[in-house]
């Protein structure tokens, strides 16, 4: 990515082409930021360092196969009818372990219900654009 | 005082209008994903998270009132898609319509195909203004009379009745997509299209639902070396055996059918050379292009990364002709924004009838406005406090850092739950509209 330094107008010219023309020559970089860059690291590592304070076991390609992995396999629900129909089996006069109310997500050893899942049934009321 | 030119040097641009409810707590399935302008710009289309179309319809303009242009009205309305389960796979299929794409006018009906991340289809909307009356076996309510008390014939004749609009599902292009879909294009043959998906592009027939041919295919054999998603695609506007698509590594191929079948190599790649002392963890995240688009003329195409809008000659490879900073304010700020999940935001861009002027959204409500010509660039709002109609909207500006000047905005003070993924600029006039989470706003630049 290549960083855009065109001319920035003077402070008063500046000022006075605001009031003028509410389209203004915008520089890309605002000033302080530019010297911010000079003097220590670009704000970008600055934020990388941030972040890897904050997690430090976090991976070194952030763009790699983890990440896009996760993006494919978004809208994955795991189901195991088999251990489903064994726990039903199983009890067959207690309730089988119910979800803790907030939890939205059924994972783990919790063996969903028709009544855990979230209901999935399209939209019955129409757009409220069109109201 | 500018005039109202094709271009774009000096617009004003006032509030028209604003659709959806006002309550601040927005239903998952109010959430607008698309918008889409019709190529005559009288129809207006958006797409929502609930799998619902609305379909605006422009007034005839007023002769005498020539002070503004015609209103956008609800035309029509329908459920394009609802919630699935693959069984087979276990996975919960979103009825979010993440695109719509307008066919030409070809006769009395309209045709769009609408898609979520599986299934596209191809909808007619039709208009019925007459109703047939008088018929011999039947009442005028449907019930069927005895022929035997029939005594007189009589010819059945059309009289007008109430405007109704009726869409119907056409067609329903399934079962091509095993990753999700994230853009489709019509073809300049106005007989083909394509469906992207993260992995894969298909070019279907818009008469054939049982086939699509695959014309891009990335998947790696081994998926543990995966590097790169398709994240956009789009036909070229006037060469039917061209098309691009872009990547999450911020690069562009530009693909011609003509080639090969399999359009795996590309005819032109093109991607900016990045200065590697610059790279950092967010590099690759930032450079991932959300939307692609060509200009009208077909010589440029326009990319949007995270913080960037970027305009490409396609005949120069090595780097964009044009480069504008949308947000640059935020690169101080990636490290919250990754942990927000903002950085993953996926904004949209477009160009205005003239290709002169390009826009797209950020965030606060707030959009972006660059006229290529004068260089100059504006920041506006959408929000209701200016909703008064042909009331000029205020330019915004955010202070990085520093002493905020009065009327602007620090960035620690922007919402960023408010944002403009979503905008379209009318074919013609200097007309846009603009979606915020859950509202659509119309903007006009000023009549006098």
């Amino acid at each position: 990515m290549s960083a855009e330094i065109p001319e920035a107008a003077s402070a008063e010219e500046q000022k006075s082409e605001h009031i003028m023309h509410p389209w203004s020559l915008q520089p890309s970089i605002p000033n302080n930021l530019e010297e911010m860059e000079d003097k220590v690291t670009s704000p970008e590592k600055a934020e990388e360092a941030k972040l890897k304070a904050r997690y430090p076991h976090l991976g070194q390609k952030p763009g790699g196969s983890d990440f896009l992995r996760k993006r494919l396999q978004k809208g994955q629900k795991y189901f195991d009818s088999g251990d489903y129909n064994m726990a039903k089996a199983k009890m067959k006069n207690k309730q089988l372990p119910a979800a803790a109310p907030d939890k939205t997500e059924v994972t783990g050893d919790h063996i969903p219900t028709p009544q855990d899942l979230p209901q999935r049934k399209p939209s019955l009321v129409a757009s409220k654009l069109a109201g | 005082m500018a005039r109202r030119a094709g271009g774009g040097n000096d617009i004003q641009w006032c509030f028209s209008q604003v659709k959806g409810a006002v309550d601040d707590d927005v239903a998952e399935a109010d959430i607008i994903s698309t918008v889409e302008f019709n190529h005559s710009g009288e129809l207006l289309a958006t797409g929502d998270k609930g799998g619902r179309v609305v379909i605006f319809q422009q007034e005839q303009e007023n002769k005498i009132q020539s002070h503004s242009r015609g209103e956008y009205n609800v035309y029509s309305t329908f459920q394009s898609h609802e919630p699935e389960f693959d069984y087979l796979k276990s996975l919960e299929i979103e009825e979010k319509i993440n695109k719509i794409r307008w066919l030409p006018q070809k006769n009395a009906a309209q045709f769009l195909l609408s898609t979520n991340d599986k299934t596209i289809k191809l909808w007619k909307i039709s208009e019925r203004d007459k109703r047939p009356e008088g018929y011999n076996l039947k009442e005028e309510d449907g019930r069927y009379r005895d022929p035997t008390t029939v005594t007189t014939l009589r010819v059945p004749v059309f009289r007008p009745m109430d405007l109704m609009v009726e869409a119907s599902p056409r067609r329903i292009f399934a079962n091509a997509h095993t990753y999700h879909i994230n853009s489709i294009s019509i073809n300049s043959d106005y007989e083909t299209y394509l469906s992207a998906d993260d992995l894969r592009i298909n070019l279907w027939h818009l008469e054939i639902t049982d086939r699509s041919f695959n014309i891009v295919d990335i998947k790696p054999a081994n998926m543990e070396e995966l590097t790169e998603v398709i994240t956009a695609a789009e036909f070229h506007p006037n060469s039917c055996n061209t098309f691009v698509y872009s990547s999450s590594k911020g690069t562009i191929r530009l693909c011609d059918m003509r080639a090969s079948a399999l359009c795996d190599r590309h005819s032109k790649l093109f991607e900016e050379p990045e200065d590697p002392s610059n790279r950092s963890f967010f590099s690759e995240i930032i450079s991932s292009i959300s939307d692609v688009k060509f200009s009208h003329s077909g010589r440029y195409m326009m990319t949007r990364d995270y913080l960037s809008v970027k305009i490409w000659d396609l005949n120069m490879e090595n780097r964009p002709v044009e480069t504008y900073q949308v947000h640059e304010y935020l690169r101080s700020k990636l490290c919250s924004l990754y942990e927000n999940d903002c950085i993953f935001d996926k904004f949209e861009c477009c160009w205005n009838g003239s290709d002169s002027v390009v826009m797209t959204g950020s965030y606060n409500n707030f959009f972006r406005m660059f006229d290529r010509n004068t260089k100059r660039d504006i920041t506006l709002e959408a929000s209701r406090e200016n909703n008064k109609p042909r009331t000029v909207l205020k330019p915004r500006k955010v202070c990085a850092s520093g002493k905020r000047k009065k009327d602007e905005i620090s960035v620690d003070s922007l919402d960023f739950n408010k944002k403009i993924l979503h905008t379209a600029w009318h074919p013609k006039e200097n007309i846009i509209a603009v979606a915020t989470t859950n509202n659509l706003y119309i903007f006009q630049d000023k009549v006098n």
